[in-house]
């Protein structure tokens, strides 16, 4: 009944369950935050025990009467009960690691408590997507849910709306809260598949391959480009030759590779060039090459290693096209 | 809440979504749990549940515990459904019905046993729960015994642990158990609320099946011969008696029921008596008693002779009985007023009279030779017709000298039934004797009738209550005697005379009397009387908790005739007080402020209000110090309340019995705390 009201007005939703999302730091279910209703299991309780009420009345039991009432007493403490499951819970979001468009962002929630008694069954659910968790919090003591929810865009994705929702101890009332921790998770582009093998330094050189390069021992020669170091640049060959020609060395050190967003053929759409980029950092990084990322007003320098390659996926998973820059189909937000 | 005090958080072993709750398979603790529960139900039940009923439901119930863990040795829907039908049928063969009291309880007792082997995930175990209470409820249709009372609660704290295990799966035991005790724990004092404040109403709500009240016992609306005295083997509670004042002599207490009139040759029905006018007893000794009376399914009361006041809701025959407008279906409870004595004598009405003449043609044909030789012979003269009163006398005088034997185990007799007893077998119990004895007098011209009832009943020495038991069913006479009205006479007191005085057990001497009713079982007694007086107790305060006795409740506390509104009202009120302290004390459970904090915020508080407020990043030290300086008319207690705060934040931890002593001179400083 309000269900649908509330769906549509996030403003309506905030003010009905008493917070403004997003909610930072340690969030603790007041129990005003806690709401409960009978569940499926509790309303059969109710015409069972309506039965139960009607059969002692006809045949005139005293006994019928108090097992009634011993049952709707059990069923009352329950209800208290399960309220005080959730009550006073302390909610906190921890980092959620970056994540890939299309694999699932794993978010994590402590939920600690200080009461003497135990929280066993706690059932987290993300509303957008359903991804659920069930969680036994110890007494005094926390416990962590990890939330899978998959992603589809790249960017940052919030944790959005959580429900906490318990049924113990008997199953006949359900309470729930709501909490939106300020909890996001960076969503990378989708990595390519099969992606292709990162651009030679020129178009006319294309052909030369980038997983072997290094700086120590020479393999051969390639056209010059403007960022080769003067100390790779192979003088007595160029002197021959009409163009400039760069020493290639396999090894560890390589030669620098650019990946840049203007060398994608633009019919292939913003989204998608990015995406072969990821899969191109990937591909350098795996390779060993020192690979800089260029997309306009983003300029990383060639390096690599870890921090290098988290650098240059989150730029792509950031990035904005500037005013005159090209709009992909599949814009971000 | 403080990060330090938590451990590290676990990290949760099944991050995956999980199958919906209701869908989880069960395990042998839910099956333990459940089958617990109706093993406890269906226990009583198996007692008066055909064999191959009992068999049949254990059978499938420990077919089902086979096939926890292997789901390949449950059986496919087509047996169950030949199961179910085959047991319907075997129902219905031996009741022949399905409906009705006790093939329906027949019914849920196969159902049980079905749903137990069909059970396979947590909604079946609902069920399961459910029937559960079920079959707890069905029987109380029988006995509502404390025993039963206590095995109800075990089963209902089985089912309830059956829920929690539910509920929360991979919790230890032990933690389930514990939660099982607290949620009955606070269930009980909810449970009584409801049970005294929940507004009654006097059932039945709809008709109720022919065989409803077949279990109930008494005297019945005709006696004939070995009716009654089947009916005295039985140990069954009549009613409890509780007398104001002293109880009269045992040979005093004649309990009057149903009066029986008419007489066929073998069997004394009753009259069709009309209501009639209360007669106001002349003498006798006053007697108030009130009597709880065991459900009978008639419509008389027992009272003693003779009655001087008429309970609520009843009516006063012309014959002297007293009757309730309904069938008494439960235990009902009845403040009386007799007035006891050998004189009593209800009514004089002479309507009646023909009546209590009239004898069917060709039956008895020796007794009634008899009577008419008593009623030929005058006083003196033999011509003229003798008084009733010498009728009497004579007759008394024969059963005085006969010495006819008293047995509860008497001769089958033929169809002239009076002129056996007297004449051949000369042995009988008390429907022989006063079948006999009211036939001898309407046969020598004198108006009689039966009346049947309980005489004597048993004191219990522990309460002092009198205990009336089917065992006292008697049955004596009534003779009309111009000028006296109708007199009582009890022909087995003048054969047995100690009959009256002793009871069934002295005046018989074969071993057919129940066990405890034999003198000898003199320590089996007082155990019964100790166990007897407690029942009372249980039948009196809560089998007899009726719309009535509500009423009484509410009355104490001032509300007079309580409706079913104020009833109501009074009852959400309470219930909801008792929900919302049982909230309030959880949550106070859960976050006990600390006295420590407590006292130093409330030392700032009092600084504050002096203008000494404390600033964010000063510490107690720095603060104590300045608003010492400040306020130099309390510098030291400052100083000291602050040494105590940070002794008790930041000092070594000092033991359990030192920081209370710490604590509570900080609390009292404070409260102390003055800006002279």
């Amino acid at each position: 009944m309000l269900r649908l009201p509330l769906r549509s007005n996030p403003g309506l939703m905030n003010w009905f369950y008493g917070f403004k999302p997003p909610e930072q730091g340690t969030i603790v279910l007041g129990h005003r935050r806690v709401y409960i209703v009978p569940s499926r299991l509790g309303l059969l309780f109710g015409g069972v025990l309506l039965i139960l009420l009607m059969g002692s009345i006809n045949y005139a039991l005293s006994l019928g009467f108090a097992l009634t009432f011993l049952l709707a007493g059990a069923g009352l403490a329950g209800m208290v009960q399960t309220t005080r499951n959730l009550a006073r819970l302390a909610v906190q979001a921890g980092r959620a690691e970056p994540a890939f468009a299309g694999e699932r962002a794993l978010y994590r929630l402590t939920l600690a408590s200080d009461a003497p008694f135990d929280r066993p069954e706690i059932l987290l659910r993300q509303k957008n997507s359903g991804a659920e968790c069930r969680v036994d919090v110890p007494a005094a003591g926390a416990a962590e849910a990890l939330l899978a929810v998959p992603t589809a865009r790249r960017g940052w994705q919030p944790l959005g709306r959580v429900m906490l929702e318990t049924r113990f101890p008997l199953g006949l009332f359900r309470a729930w809260s709501y909490v939106e921790p300020d909890c996001r998770c960076l969503v990378y582009p989708h990595p390519e598949p099969g992606a292709l093998p990162p651009p030679a330094p020129s178009r006319q050189a294309g052909g030369a391959r980038a997983h072997a390069q290094g700086s120590d021992d020479f393999s051969g020669l390639r056209a010059y480009q403007p960022s080769d170091s003067p100390r790779h640049v192979a003088w007595k060959s160029s002197a021959r030759s009409e163009d400039m020609l760069t020493k290639q060395f396999a090894g560890e050190a390589v030669a620098e590779l650019w990946l840049m967003l203007s060398d994608l053929p633009t019919s292939l759409g913003l989204e998608a060039r990015l995406s072969r980029l990821a899969g191109w950092v990937l591909a350098a990084e795996r390779s060993g090459a020192h690979y800089g990322l260029r997309l306009p007003g983003v300029e990383l320098a060639p390096a690599r290693g870890d921090a290098h390659r988290t650098a240059c996926l989150e730029a792509l998973a950031l990035y904005q096209p500037g005013a005159g820059a090209v709009q992909g189909p599949g814009t971000a937000r | 809440m403080s990060a330090d005090a938590q451990p590290a958080p676990r990290p949760n072993p099944r991050p995956d979504p999980q199958r919906a709750p209701d869908q989880r398979a069960l395990g042998g603790r839910d099956f333990a749990l459940l089958g617990a529960g109706l093993a406890i139900v269906l226990a009583p039940h198996a007692l008066r549940a055909p064999a191959w009923l009992v068999v049949l439901t254990l059978a499938l119930i420990g077919w089902r515990l086979l096939a926890v863990g292997r789901p390949a040795l449950l059986p496919p829907k087509a047996l169950l459904v030949a199961i179910v039908a085959a047991g319907m049928l075997g129902i219905w063969l031996e009741y022949r019905a399905i409906f009705g009291r006790t093939p329906g309880v027949m019914l849920l007792v196969l159902f049980a046993g079905l749903k137990a082997l069909e059970s396979r995930n947590q909604r079946d175990a609902a069920a399961l729960v459910f029937l559960t209470w079920f079959l707890a409820i069905t029987n109380f249709l029988y006995t509502q015994s404390i025993p039963t009372a206590l095995g109800m609660l075990a089963a209902v704290a089985a089912s309830v642990a059956a829920l929690v295990a539910l509920a929360a799966p991979r919790r230890p035991p032990r933690a389930s158990l514990r939660t099982v005790a607290v949620l009955l724990g606070q269930a009980v004092p909810a449970a009584l609320v409801l049970f005294l404040l929940f507004p009654r109403v006097q059932g039945p709500l709809w008709g109720l099946p022919q065989d409803a009240y077949s279990a109930m016992s008494g005297l019945a609306d005709s006696m004939a011969p070995g009716s009654l005295s089947q009916l005295t083997l039985s140990d069954a509670i009549a009613f409890r008696v509780d007398f104001q004042g002293e109880a009269p002599p045992r040979r005093a207490l004649y309990w009057r029921g149903p009066v029986l009139w008419d007489f066929d040759g073998r069997t004394w029905r009753m009259g069709s008596p009309t209501v009639a006018e209360m007669p106001v007893p002349r003498n006798g000794t006053r007697s108030e008693y009130s009597v709880l009376l065991e459900p009978h399914n008639r419509h008389w009361l027992f009272a003693l002779e003779a009655p001087a006041l008429l309970p609520p809701r009843t009516r006063y025959l012309e014959d002297g009985q007293i009757v309730t407008l309904a069938p008494v279906r439960a235990r009902m409870r009845y403040d009386m007023v007799s007035l006891v004595g050998p004189d009593a004598s209800p009514g004089n009405d002479r309507r009646l009279l023909g009546r209590a003449l009239r004898l069917p043609d060709g039956f008895n044909p020796r007794a009634r030779a008899l009577a008419e030789g008593w009623s030929r012979r005058g006083a003196g003269d033999a011509q003229v017709r003798a008084s009733d009163a010498q009728v009497l006398e004579r007759a008394i005088a024969f059963f005085r000298k006969e010495r006819l034997q008293y047995t509860t185990d008497p001769r089958l007799l033929g169809r002239d039934s009076v002129d056996e007893f007297l004449f051949d077998s000369r042995e009988g119990f008390c429907e022989h004797f006063s079948s006999a004895f009211v036939f001898l007098m309407r046969a020598a011209g004198v108006p009689a009738r039966v009346v049947t009832g309980y005489q004597g009943g048993d004191m219990n020495p522990v309460d002092q209550r009198f205990t009336v038991r089917q065992s006292d069913a008697h049955a004596w006479a009534e003779v009309f005697l111009a000028g006296r009205g109708w007199t009582r006479i009890d022909p087995t007191a003048l054969s047995v005379p100690q009959r009256l005085n002793e009871g069934l057990a002295r005046a018989i001497s074969t071993d057919a009397l129940p066990l405890l009713l034999r003198p000898e079982m003199a320590w089996l007694r007082s155990l019964r009387y100790n166990w007897e007086a407690l029942t009372h107790q249980w039948n009196l305060l809560v089998l007899g908790y009726n719309p009535e006795r509500q009423r009484e409740f509410m009355s104490w506390f001032g509300m007079r005739d309580a409706d079913w509104l104020e009833l109501a009202s009074t009852l959400l009120a309470v219930l909801g007080g008792f929900v919302l302290a049982l909230f309030a004390w959880m949550l106070g459970r859960m976050a006990r402020p600390d006295p420590v904090q407590t006292a130093w915020l409330q030392f700032c508080r009092k600084l504050g209000a002096r203008g000494v407020a404390r600033a964010p990043h000063e510490g107690p030290r720095d603060y104590a110090e300045r608003a010492a300086r400040d306020l130099p008319g309390a510098g030291e207690p400052i100083r000291r309340i602050a040494a105590l705060y940070m002794a008790l934040r930041y000092g070594r931890r000092p033991s359990a019995a030192q920081a209370g002593e710490l604590r509570g001179e900080l609390r009292r400083r404070v409260n102390d705390l003055r800006f002279g």
